[in-house]
């Protein structure tokens, strides 16, 4: 597996086969398609080049470190392609869970909504592509908080 | 085509713990294939988890999420026997809904 230049045909593909926004809306309205309250397909963050970039655009201007967050990782991931990540919060009123990884081409790894009565868990699957930091972001009560751990790669996913 | 999204939801105590896994590429667009040509990114970009029609989880994945994306996550408010369904859409439009009940 070799990781070349960060290559935007994600984006592209997405433009093409979604078309109109005419289209699409109907599609949703009659049930055919996921709509995301996450504002609707806005994958902005997904596109970000820095990680400064990439909270913004999720809106976390403001973030505080919370003892009620808790992001588990392991200390060496042998295989970038599959590390295992859990966050897991007491925090109340939990909105959003993100995952970014600030060494990835692609930070934003998820970007999740919780909606009342969603607990405030989650375990995931993740891709490194090298050593790097791992940043659980979340949202409770309209504020940011984040754990971050650091997470080595002996070898990389892409 | 797409392969069914496997799905075990188990009530403990007052909370349904759900246990997902989207069977998908999610090609990253990086990869190259065995004559050098770039493989194109083809990856899941939402899903959405329904309890009786209620949303329990929605999200949006980009290509740092592993193939076959799994998510383990808790919810209050559902019974043995209850109906949960998955939806996801990947990048070239492509969909699939799954269900699965509560045990």
């Amino acid at each position: 597996m070799k990781c070349g230049e960060t290559v935007d045909t994600g984006r592209r593909q997405a433009l093409k086969t979604t078309g109109s926004v005419g289209v699409l809306g109907l599609l949703s309205l009659l049930g055919l398609l996921p709509v995301s309250a996450l504002a609707a397909l806005d994958r902005t963050a997904f596109e970000a080049k820095t990680l400064e970039e990439a909270l913004d655009a999720l809106g976390a201007l403001i973030i505080k470190e919370s003892p009620l967050l808790t992001l588990t990782a392991p200390d060496v991931a042998e295989n970038g392609a599959l590390v295992p990540v859990t966050i897991e919060s007491s925090l109340i009123n939990i909105e959003e869970i993100a995952i970014l990884v600030d060494k990835n081409p692609t930070m934003l790894v998820s970007h999740l909504a919780l909606p009342k009565g969603t607990e405030g868990f989650l375990t995931t699957r993740i891709r490194m592509a090298q050593t790097s930091r791992v940043i659980a972001l979340l949202k409770a009560d309209g504020k940011f908080y984040r754990a971050v751990k650091e997470v080595k790669v002996s070898l990389g996913g892409c | 085509m797409s392969a069914p999204t496997k799905i075990r939801a188990s009530l403990t105590g007052e909370s349904v713990e759900v246990r997902l896994l989207m069977q998908h590429e999610m090609e990253n667009g990086r990869r190259k294939d065995a004559a050098g040509n770039l493989i194109p990114a083809w990856f899941i970009t939402e899903f959405k988890v329904r309890h009786l029609g209620q949303v329990v989880l929605e999200g949006q994945f980009g290509t740092s999420v592993s193939k076959n994306p799994y998510l383990v996550f808790r919810f209050r408010g559902g019974s043995k026997g209850d109906m949960l369904s998955v939806t996801w859409m990947d990048n070239r439009g492509d969909s699939r809904v799954d269900e699965a009940v509560i045990s």
